[in-house]
């Protein structure tokens, strides 16, 4: 019982009664006739670090910016703490943002770049150059204060970008694909540190990106969005494990995706008829499809098994051609091609070294999984 | 560096600078000749610059002209930085291709057409509404900053453009309203433009010779109008002294100007 | 209501006056001047200041009558004289600009492929002569060119002549004053688009079997095409309506229409002459000047990217 309410706790948005911290309620954004943001309802808690996933150009900038006032919404209407603030400029919103550019200026040293918000509200003199102190030593660069942005590594520029939006202490952090500029080992490095300062201050915050690695990694949840419309909205794991269509399962890792006919839909499974896998497909959960209709099965290449020998199962179990092995070190990624034509990729890790694997080139290898790892996919 | 360049080419170019530079050079070189005859050496003086100081007309036509340039140039500099400002940054409005257009026009205009033109303005106005009261110091100024506001919107256009649009924005981000995000970020960003479009104006205010002879009045003769009037009839060692001046002070000018600018680093 | 609050304050706050000052400025002191010499290129010349008579008059009944005068048109027409000088100035113009492409290109090209530090000098040596008196680059021309100058002495002293050529108040001197006045002008649009030019295009060129020659014909000139026709435009369109240099390199042989109209001006006092003068020189600017223009407004709206 208790376990079941600290669940609620750190996961907000399973509790019905729980309020949203930043909601945004059918918000459009039209440029000059294309909508870049088609009627977006989301619901983000306080404390939550919530990621928005899109190739560019699908919208989630756009939202990033309407969030922080710099645009307005055609239609819809914003949320923050429970205020319409939906048509508030900028600069009076208790938001904050952190640019893709780190846009730090030019013109004033890393001290005044942080201390540039909170001149703004006019705070006394004493207390600026306090916070500022705190907020320099939170992104350990409390040593470079008398510094300018042009003598500063991209990752200290990130340090301060993200110093300069903290100080201010807003309700809400944006970040523009903060990471991009860095390079990966830097990046992966700072991952941890970004979430980690994110859970010391507590702020909510909203991350835009195109790296999937990063979303899942970083975020509570996220949302996955294209041309300009919220596909899905989910945990990491649930948007990984349970895509709702065929988009968000492509986006997110690679996929294989076996084209059938259901022959069965029972409360407990239902059971697919595919010419392409080789076998009948059996998924351990039902989806809402009737017998007779057309639908892809999905299953993620970790959870295929590879085996010399038949299986003892005959649902869920095919064979082929080992085509192609991609070795990447801690995993191999095999290649096989079944009867149908139809490559399957399979995932396995790599337990015993390269030389004394035993499944190679052109071997005719077996292929199953368990029941509950594949999904349907309706859209 | 210049190993890269072909012998013809850099032949060529020392050509080309010595066609640019000789000139000047004679100029200079003949400031200091004691002969009243320009062309003939015939010894070191510096003669001319004394009696330089002692022309009258000269030094008054002097002072009307910094005092013109001073004023236009300034002016020149906040229209021109407004009217950039429009194109740059408050994106689509009505007749904005229209205002584009307006704002490059006057650099290709022929001066003798603007001169004339916005003489015959004056002269209209000050029939209609009794102003500009006869044509002076005034009416160069405006003509002046007019001409050489062009130059100053094109200069900062190109700032303005280059700048990332993201510092504005982190400055409203961070609380700032849009006046002192202007005043705070963007001003000093394009402060270089502004200095050199200054200078560039000041220089083009004090050149100009066909535009002030349209729309000056008696007694505010400009120092390029005094200069072409003693021209006109063949050269003069005195003459020559001014240019030396007046080619040293631009020199100098322009050295610091370039300097203040590239010493900042952004 | 609050929506109309927030609008009726914001038109006060910058963004409008932003745009009616530059913009107001720009209407009345060089819009509607140019109205006013087309219109006063219709009417009659008058004694007296100013010597014209007004294009609108009230007649009885208070009906206003625009009276559009073709006069000053139609003797413009009839003097041979007038067209003469139009193409003299057109061409002295074009010719000029061609020895400014001729001059100015290499330079520019120089410049483009010489490495920094010492390419910020050279660009600075070019813009510095632009800072200077134009009057008093022309003047130094007069030493030069005069008698007794200093060409004419060194010649001499060569014994390549024995007396002097006759070199000042010609045409030719005219259009070496043109080109020597308005070089930085085709040299520094010319340099900005073959800085542009990625080296890495010429390589390409010769990876794939052209010559020097030919990837200069292939691939450079063609993508300086714009910094050619910007340059160009820069000195043509001044040039046709210059007046110093001919008045003072180019005598009285040399008619050029800049000058023309500033005698009709200040010597006949011909004002609706002088400004029919200016609105035919204007059409003939027209194609140059709107080719120019098209140019500026891509390249401008390029770098906006709004």
């Amino acid at each position: 019982m208790a376990q079941k309410q600290k669940r609620i706790e750190l996961q907000p948005w399973q509790d019905p009664k729980a309020k949203p911290y930043i909601h945004l309620e059918g918000v459009s954004k039209e440029f000059r006739g294309t909508l870049a943001v088609d009627d977006v309802t989301l619901s983000i808690f306080q404390g939550e670090f919530f990621s928005l996933l899109g190739p560019s150009g699908c919208g989630k900038t756009t939202i990033l910016r309407m969030l922080a006032g710099l645009e307005m919404p055609t239609t819809g209407k914003i949320y923050i703490d429970g205020v319409d603030v939906t048509h508030r400029p900028a600069y009076d919103r208790p938001v904050n943002m952190m640019f893709q550019s780190y846009a730090l200026f030019p013109h004033m040293t890393v001290e005044q770049n942080v201390a540039f918000g909170l001149k703004q509200e006019r705070i006394p003199k004493l207390e600026i150059q306090e916070r500022v102190k705190q907020a320099l030593k939170l992104v350990q660069m409390d040593k470079l204060g008398t510094r300018q942005p042009h003598q500063l590594s991209g990752g200290q520029r990130q340090r301060v970008a993200l110093a300069r939006s903290l100080v201010k202490r807003p309700k809400l952090l944006l970040l523009d694909e903060p990471l991009a500029a860095l390079d990966k080992r830097l990046r992966e490095q700072t991952q941890f540190e970004l979430v980690s300062i994110q859970e010391e201050v507590g702020i909510t915050f909203i991350l835009v990106t195109h790296d999937q690695e990063e979303a899942m990694t970083m975020s509570s949840r996220l949302g996955i969005m294209d041309h300009g419309r919220m596909r899905q909205i989910g945990t990491p794991n649930e948007i990984y494990e349970y895509p709702h269509s065929e988009y968000v399962a492509d986006f997110i890792g690679s996929i294989n995706k076996f084209e059938g006919r259901v022959v069965e839909d029972e409360t407990d499974h239902i059971l697919v008829e595919s010419e392409e896998a080789g076998c009948e497909l059996y998924v351990s959960h039902s989806a809402d499809v009737p017998v007779g209709s057309q639908v892809k099965v999905a299953i993620r290449p970790e959870k295929i098994m590879i085996a010399m020998t038949p299986p003892e199962q005959k649902r869920n179990a095919t064979k082929g051609i080992v085509k192609d092995i991609g070795y990447l070190g801690d995993v191999s990624i095999y290649h096989v091609e079944l009867k149908s034509g139809k490559i399957v990729l399979a995932t396995q890790p790599n337990i015993v070294r390269l030389a004394e694997r035993p499944v190679t080139w052109d071997d005719q290898v077996y292929l199953f999984w368990r029941a509950e790892n594949s999904i349907v996919l309706t859209a | 560096m210049l190993t890269k360049l072909s012998p013809t080419l850099k032949t060529f170019m020392t050509l080309g600078y010595g066609f640019l530079y000789l000139p000047i050079l004679t100029l200079i070189i003949f400031s200091f000749n004691s002969s009243r005859q320009v062309t003939v050496w015939q010894g070191f003086s510096t003669k001319w610059y004394r009696s330089l100081l002692q022309d009258e007309v000269l030094i008054k036509s002097a002072w009307v002209s910094l005092q013109v340039a001073t004023f236009s140039a300034s002016a020149a500099v906040v229209f021109g930085t407004l009217a950039a400002v429009v194109l740059v940054r408050l994106g689509r409005f009505k007749g904005r291709s229209f205002f584009g257009i307006l704002t490059t026009a006057p650099l290709v205009m022929p001066e003798v057409i603007t001169g004339l033109a916005l003489l015959l303005l004056f002269v209209g106005l000050e029939q209609i509404i009794g102003w500009p009261k006869g044509r002076g110091i005034l009416t160069i100024t405006i003509a002046h900053i007019t001409l050489c506001m062009t130059y100053v919107t094109i200069l900062v256009r190109g700032r303005l453009s280059d700048m990332d649009r993201s510092l504005e924005e982190a400055a409203l981000d961070l609380g700032a309203r849009p006046l002192k995000v202007f005043m705070a970020i963007t001003l000093p960003l394009i402060s270089p433009a502004l200095i050199s479009g200054w200078l560039l104006a000041f220089a083009l205010s004090l050149d100009d010779l066909v535009i002030a002879s349209f729309v000056a009045g008696p007694g505010s003769s400009t120092l390029p109008m005094v200069i072409f009037s003693s021209i006109r009839f063949g050269i003069s060692p005195q003459i020559n002294a001014l240019a030396t001046i007046i080619i040293t002070g631009v020199a100098i000018g322009v050295m610091v100007a370039g300097w203040l600018i590239h010493r900042k680093k952004y | 209501m609050n929506k109309v609050l927030r609008k009726v304050q914001s038109s006060f706050t910058s963004p409008f006056w932003a745009i009616i000052v530059p913009y107001g400025w720009l209407l009345l002191f060089f819009l509607i001047p140019f109205l006013i010499v087309l219109k006063i290129s219709f009417s009659d010349l008058k004694l007296g200041l100013p010597p014209y008579s007004p294009l609108t008059e009230w007649v009885e009944q208070g009906v206003l009558v625009i009276k559009l005068n073709f006069t000053n048109y139609s003797f413009i027409g009839t003097d041979a004289l007038y067209l003469f000088t139009y193409l003299d100035s057109l061409i002295i113009a074009i010719i000029g600009t061609l020895g400014c492409l001729c001059i100015g290109y290499p330079m520019a090209y120089g410049i483009a492929k010489t490495d920094p530090p010492l390419r910020i000098v050279l660009l600075m040596m070019v813009i510095l002569p632009f800072w200077t008196s134009f009057l008093l680059r022309v003047y130094a021309w007069i030493g030069i060119l005069s008698p007794h100058g200093f060409l004419n002495t060194a010649l001499i002293k060569i014994g390549l002549i024995t007396t002097p050529l006759t070199l000042i108040d010609t045409t030719f001197a005219t259009i070496l004053g043109i080109i020597y006045c308005y070089l930085p002008f085709m040299i520094l649009p010319l340099f900005a688009s073959l800085e542009k030019i990625d080296h890495s295009l010429v390589e390409a060129a010769y990876d794939l079997g052209a010559r020097p020659f030919q990837a200069f014909l292939r691939v450079i000139w063609p993508l300086s095409m714009p910094g050619v026709i910007a340059g160009s435009m820069l000195v043509l369109i001044p040039a046709v309506g210059e007046f110093v240099i001919p008045e003072l390199l180019g005598g009285s042989q040399t008619l050029m229409i800049g000058k023309v109209i500033w005698n009709e001006f200040f010597t006949n006092r011909d004002w609706p002459v002088a400004s029919a003068l200016a609105v035919l020189m204007l059409i003939f600017l027209i194609i140059p000047i709107a080719i120019f223009q098209r140019l500026q407004e891509r390249q401008v709206r390029f770098l906006d990217a709004d």
